[in-house]
């Protein structure tokens, strides 16, 4: 299943395509919500690990408004519960990943982003 | 003794062209229990699987640290295999994240010193070149052994990118046979990149004598 915690992980790596590849654009998604145990030790943690911009910009494409504009100072419950669903409880189930930059493809089948390039992409 | 991970849900079928977890799964699996209490005080927040096959070896490891404790990234250049990976996770109630992708290319920058612990049991096996290259290009069964010159085609592919993925306190298990030349590997990842690295477990297992070597910082 694709998540938003492995959106915001994922550039494109076709050949010469080193600037504005990430993140990559939602196109045309199927998305399913599964909920999951939350653990905000592990949410505090993985904060400084995250682009934010990126995973505010890729909720609000999937229909999620919920995350401030700015990482916060303060990380309340309430914060906390929707970065959680933010990043864990959203599943891409089909659709693609577009590349910004190179317009490159990445199909997402049965919850799974297919990242592989074609020979001639590869650098 | 922190059992195998439920592969009930993978048939026959699958196993054409998904690697069957064998000896050389095993001996990976053994060595991580061994080390089961260092990685769990090790506190790992990112988790990645390099050739995640059925997800057995992932699974494991979210059974070692607990489900929601860490983030399991996988990847496969297969896709099947990325599927399995997922119906694993999910038989074991492990949150896996498979990516159908090859090593580890699309997480790179992002993954750039965050990987605290990186797992590979490569396709070691030495073979002709091109029939290595064209395994890996076909994404099939052959791609889970098919290891080119000395075995060693793909994972040297991965050794390069190790120093990049491995946070400070990151660990990167990987699955070897004698003719991979052990001691070569361990040398050129201390001389080229100052990484550390153990033997951890060895065994012989038919004709292979596997190896489990632990690279860190």
């Amino acid at each position: 299943m694709v998540r938003l915690i492995s959106h915001n992980l994922l550039a494109c790596h076709a050949k010469g395509c080193t600037s504005n590849n990430f993140p990559l654009q939602f196109k045309d998604v199927t998305v399913e919500l599964r909920e999951q145990e939350s653990n905000p030790d592990f949410l505090k943690n993985i904060m400084p690990r995250l682009e934010w911009k990126a995973l505010v910009g890729a909720a609000r494409q999937l229909g999620d408004t919920s995350l401030p504009e700015e990482m916060p100072e303060m990380l309340d419950d309430e914060f906390l519960k929707n970065l959680h669903h933010v990043l864990f409880e959203i599943h891409v189930e089909e659709g693609a990943m577009v590349c910004p930059n190179c317009q490159h493809v990445y199909p997402i089948l049965n919850g799974i982003p297919n990242m592989l390039l074609a020979e001639h992409e590869i650098s | 003794m922190i059992p195998t991970p439920d592969l009930s849900h993978l048939k026959q079928e699958d196993y054409l062209s998904i690697y069957e977890p064998a000896e050389d799964t095993f001996v990976l699996l053994d060595a991580l229990e061994q080390d089961a209490d260092e990685i769990k005080s090790l506190r790992p927040l990112i988790c990645l699987e390099v050739g995640s096959g059925s997800g057995c070896v992932s699974g494991f490891i979210g059974s070692i640290l607990g489900p929601y404790n860490s983030l399991f990234l996988t990847t496969d250049i297969n896709p099947h295999a990325s599927l399995c990976t997922l119906r694993t996770g999910r038989q074991n109630k492990i949150p896996l994240e498979p990516l159908t992708a090859h090593l580890v290319t699309p997480l790179l920058p992002r993954l750039h010193h965050s990987v605290d612990i990186l797992i590979f049991n490569p396709p070691y096996v030495p073979t002709y070149d091109s029939e290595a290259i064209d395994a890996q290009s076909q994404g099939d069964i052959r791609g889970a052994w098919a290891g080119g010159k000395d075995g060693m085609q793909v994972t040297d592919l991965l050794l390069e990118q190790v120093d990049d993925l491995l946070s400070d306190k990151g660990r990167f298990y990987l699955v070897a046979v004698k003719q991979n030349d052990i001691a070569g590997i361990q040398a050129r990842m201390l001389q080229t990149y100052n990484l550390l690295s153990e033997v951890v477990l060895q065994r012989r297992a038919g004709r292979e004598h596997l190896f489990v070597i632990r690279i860190h910082r």
